[in-house]
């Protein structure tokens, strides 16, 4: 009990003071949802080319350790919004080695990258307790109804902490976007394409009314 | 063989947030498929994924999850929501089933809303005698 209160206080003085001046903005999801696609075009976007965050790549878990961008600067109608941009590995209930096997991989490889990776789940799920507003990047043309998707939200809502939901890869034929805003009707819904850079505006436009 | 273990909630609701998720970990690495009434707290779910992910070894490839919950009426008279919430307040969130399977024999949960999918990986046949 005395616990608790003591982190709701630390928890309240903390974002009284540091909120504005230090808002964090993370990207949660699924492992090859494009979190990091959707990262380094933020970047090039408002810190320009060469500042791009993290490498991507075809074979899941790419991004195994938590990377930070500060300052980005979105300008909005005459208006900034400043802020820390914070990339997560994937989050996922099961890892297999075996999986990477297949992306020509040797076992010595994969079973490192697989440790990796299980590290990066448990680093990105700690910061969720740091995050003033989250971005959950999901693939367009998956089921959204994973439990991975309704666990990270529903951590969020319990947070009181502002969702955005992203239903990348919309240049794909097989995306549905309709698919995701039914299983997610409470929260604002965009689709972009981070490989094509369609509908970045309305992106821009949603975080800036989500964090000001 | 696949072993499926019903969990009560009065089973888990005396537990501590700690307890459960191991209760619950340590009956899925011994390849069983856990059916528990009632959910997880979101706090919880995010717990036995870290724990999940602490004891994933080259045997143990971590879990499969998946909830049901009931979905809400969208016009409820008030004496009922009042009393759905004493309800809860004294009994605890029994609403909804969650299934957890080790993701050696669960290869996926679909789950579209109100149904569960279980897709099981190729299981070896025990022969009969």
């Amino acid at each position: 009990m005395i616990t608790q209160l003591r982190d709701f206080l630390n928890g309240f003085f903390f974002n009284l003071f540091n909120k504005k001046n230090n808002v964090k903005i993370g990207l949660y999801g699924p492992p090859n949802s494009g979190k990091t696609s959707i990262a380094n075009k933020i970047c090039k976007d408002w810190l320009g080319e060469g500042q791009e965050m993290g490498t991507v790549s075809p074979i899941p878990h790419e991004t195994r350790e938590v990377k930070v961008k500060e300052k980005i600067k979105i300008k909005r109608g005459g208006k900034t919004l400043s802020f820390n941009l914070v990339d997560t590995p994937g989050i996922t209930t099961k890892i297999d080695y075996e999986e990477f096997l297949s992306y020509d991989m040797n076992k010595k490889d994969a079973q490192k990258r697989a440790k990796e990776a299980t590290k990066g789940v448990i680093e990105a799920i700690k910061w969720l307790d740091n995050m003033d507003c989250v971005i959950v990047v999901l693939d367009a043309t998956k089921n959204p109804y994973s439990q991975v998707n309704i666990t990270i939200i529903g951590n969020m809502a319990a947070r009181n902490i502002p969702v955005l939901v992203v239903g990348n890869k919309m240049d794909m034929r097989k995306a549905n976007l309709k698919r995701i805003e039914s299983a997610f009707p409470q929260y604002n819904v965009v689709g972009l394409s981070a490989l094509k850079g369609t509908n970045f505006d309305e992106f821009y436009d949603t975080i800036y009314k989500l964090v000001k | 063989m696949l072993t499926i273990q019903f969990i009560p909630y009065s089973e888990i609701e005396p537990l501590s947030q700690g307890a459960r998720i191991k209760k619950i970990l340590d009956i899925a690495k011994e390849n069983k498929i856990v059916v528990m009434e009632g959910r997880l707290k979101p706090v919880e779910e995010t717990l036995l994924i870290q724990k999940t992910m602490e004891a994933v070894s080259d045997n143990f490839k971590g879990i499969e999850l998946c909830t049901v919950y009931p979905s809400k009426k969208k016009k409820q008279d008030l004496a009922r929501a009042f009393k759905e919430i004493m309800a809860k307040v004294l009994i605890g969130d029994r609403e909804g089933l969650t299934v957890i399977g080790p993701a050696n024999i669960i290869k996926e949960i679909k789950r579209n809303p109100n149904k569960i999918e279980l897709l099981t990986e190729n299981l070896p046949n025990k022969r009969r005698d």
